[in-house]
């Protein structure tokens, strides 16, 4: 994956699991949970989403790595 | 109209989903009512035949009208057309049951009336109408306990119009034959943000049904036509849910009524508890490791299994309190509240939760988190929990200490998941941690109860395979 690739992949499954969500005004190093306001189960479903259209499986060790667009991007992009 | 939560005093009609005519079976979802709080779709209490619709869509009525009748399977309905009425108790006493309130009865079961026999028009009557074609479901009866008389069925065969439209068929009201219109969920709450009626809007999806963006092209349309052209006669009008301002308006005040009767009413006394989870998230965290990603657990989901197994082993705790003493629960349905976005939050029940394996209770979580925020809950989902458990862990706050949802009498709060010092065995480690906490009715139950409640909960969760 490219690392825009990857920036859309996030995008589009942060904008499934939460319609409403701002994303223009996100920073690269906002915290995604906290600034979107996912709990646990959205996060869940951010998480399956994104595991669909990277096509691979996301471990729950990984989570560390969602926190933010950048880490994220950097995630999916590096593999 | 019945009370859907202990908070609500009148509902709106939203959307029929039944035709007079169409057989119905006890818990087919026949209505969406609207709330102050969301729109909620209610099931029939009863297993017959549609019989009359007596509240229009987009009428706002009280709790207790009845709202339609429903022929008991056995009736002869061709003879059971009831009187006409105003929409208030007591139905004509030969009527077919009537939907009933369950006003602050939640686990009562409805629809427990005792069968009435169908009033019966005389067979003269039945031939009358049959040779003036008239049908007699739908002609109001005037007789003895509601039954359509000879003169009853003169006046509707003169009142025919020459397409044969129904006697007493409004206006915009759609023949039975005509399909009701079908929305699709997002049409419905884009309806609602946009203000959009949907009698305004023509459906293009299959089946004429409507989509977001047919309710996008009726708001762009300057002036809605607010007459049908002849044409769009046959639609049954739906109306748009309470808009989002609105909504969040009056969910505000229910919320607020229902806090002030619990915490008026309620002597809450308060427990807490740190639980360590070291077992249950290393049980957790192997069973997400082997299975896909749709089947993950949340500890949430965990926290929810044994906060209902606990309801179970303590079930002073789960149920209801009735005027002057505690009414135990047969079951725990699990009130789970659900922030919704834009704001506000719903209490829907998960049913039988402590008899369901964690990964079907986290899929009953998540489709019910769904439901909540798109606005399709059930009235049963709404009406039935005997214990809520509030979980604040995802926004940070280490304990919770709520307020009881009358009329239960106990709500138990979950922090955030942590990593603590903790001292085990003499050795101080880092361990993840939660704190539970227990808000309790003191007229129903002591300290001493709702401190078993606690440590049965810690208990279960130190030995997470076997919940």
């Amino acid at each position: 994956m490219t690392p825009e690739q990857a920036r859309h992949a996030i995008e589009e499954s942060l904008v499934q699991v939460a319609p409403d969500a701002d994303l223009g005004s996100l920073g690269p190093d906002a915290d995604l949970r906290d600034s979107l306001e996912l709990d646990s189960l959205d996060f869940l479903n951010f998480i399956e989403a994104l595991s669909e259209r990277a096509g691979r499986r996301i471990e729950e060790d990984d989570y560390p790595h969602l926190a933010t667009m950048a880490s994220a991007i950097k995630f999916l992009a590096d593999r | 109209m019945p009370a859907l939560g202990a908070d609500m005093d009148e509902g709106t009609v939203l959307e029929w989903l039944v035709k007079p005519g169409a057989p119905v079976c006890k818990g087919d979802i026949i209505a969406v009512i609207d709330t102050a709080k969301s729109a909620i779709e209610v099931e029939s209490f009863h297993t017959g035949t549609v019989e009359r619709l007596i509240v229009e869509p987009g009428e706002t009525v009280p709790v207790g009208t009845v709202l339609a009748l429903i022929a008991e399977p056995a009736a002869e309905t061709a003879a059971a057309a009831p009187a006409e009425q105003p929409p208030a108790p007591p139905p004509p006493p030969k009527a077919p049951a009537r939907v009933p309130s369950a006003r602050n009865r939640p686990s009562r079961q409805p629809g427990t009336a005792e069968p009435h026999p169908a009033g019966a028009s005389s067979p003269l009557v039945r031939h009358l109408a049959h040779d003036l074609g008239v049908d007699l479901t739908v002609v109001p009866g005037t007789g003895r306990a509601g039954t359509v008389t000879r003169a009853d069925v003169e006046r509707a065969a003169a009142a025919r119009q020459p397409k044969a439209m129904r006697p007493r068929a409004p206006q915009r009201k759609a023949s039975p034959q005509a399909a009701r219109q079908r929305i699709s969920p997002r049409a419905r709450r884009v309806a609602a943000q946009l203000g959009v009626s949907m009698s305004d809007v023509t459906g293009t999806g299959p089946g004429g049904a409507v989509r977001e963006a047919d309710v996008r092209k009726a708001a762009a349309t300057p002036q809605a036509t607010p007459r049908q052209p002849p044409g769009a006669a046959e639609r049954e009008p739906v109306v748009a849910a309470t808009p989002a301002a609105k909504r969040a308006r009056t969910m505000r005040q229910a919320i607020a009524q229902l806090m002030a009767r619990s915490k008026r009413e309620i002597p809450h006394y308060y427990l807490s508890n740190t639980v360590d989870m070291t077992a249950a998230m290393s049980w957790l965290h192997q069973r997400n490791r082997e299975l896909a990603v749709s089947e993950r657990l949340v500890p949430a989901a965990l926290l929810l299994k044994a906060a209902a197994v606990a309801a179970r082993q303590v079930p002073d705790l789960n149920g209801y309190w009735e005027g002057d003493h505690f009414v135990p629960a047969a079951a725990v349905h699990l009130g789970v509240p659900i922030s919704l976005r834009g704001g506000g939050l719903l209490t829907p029940a998960i049913h039988d939760a402590s008899d369901l394996p964690p990964g079907e209770l986290m899929a009953r979580l998540r489709d019910l988190v769904t439901r909540a925020r798109a606005g399709r809950l059930r009235r049963a989902e709404l009406t039935e929990a005997t214990i809520t458990v509030t979980n604040l862990g995802d926004q940070g706050v280490e304990a919770v200490f709520g307020v009881i949802y009358p009329p239960q009498v106990a709500l138990v709060g979950i922090g955030k998941l942590t990593e603590k010092p903790v001292a085990s065995h003499g050795l101080i480690g880092a361990r993840p941690v939660v704190v539970t906490t227990l808000s309790a009715d003191h007229r129903s139950s002591d300290g001493y109860t709702g401190a078993r409640y606690l440590a049965a909960l810690s208990d279960l969760l130190q030995r997470p395979e076997e919940l």
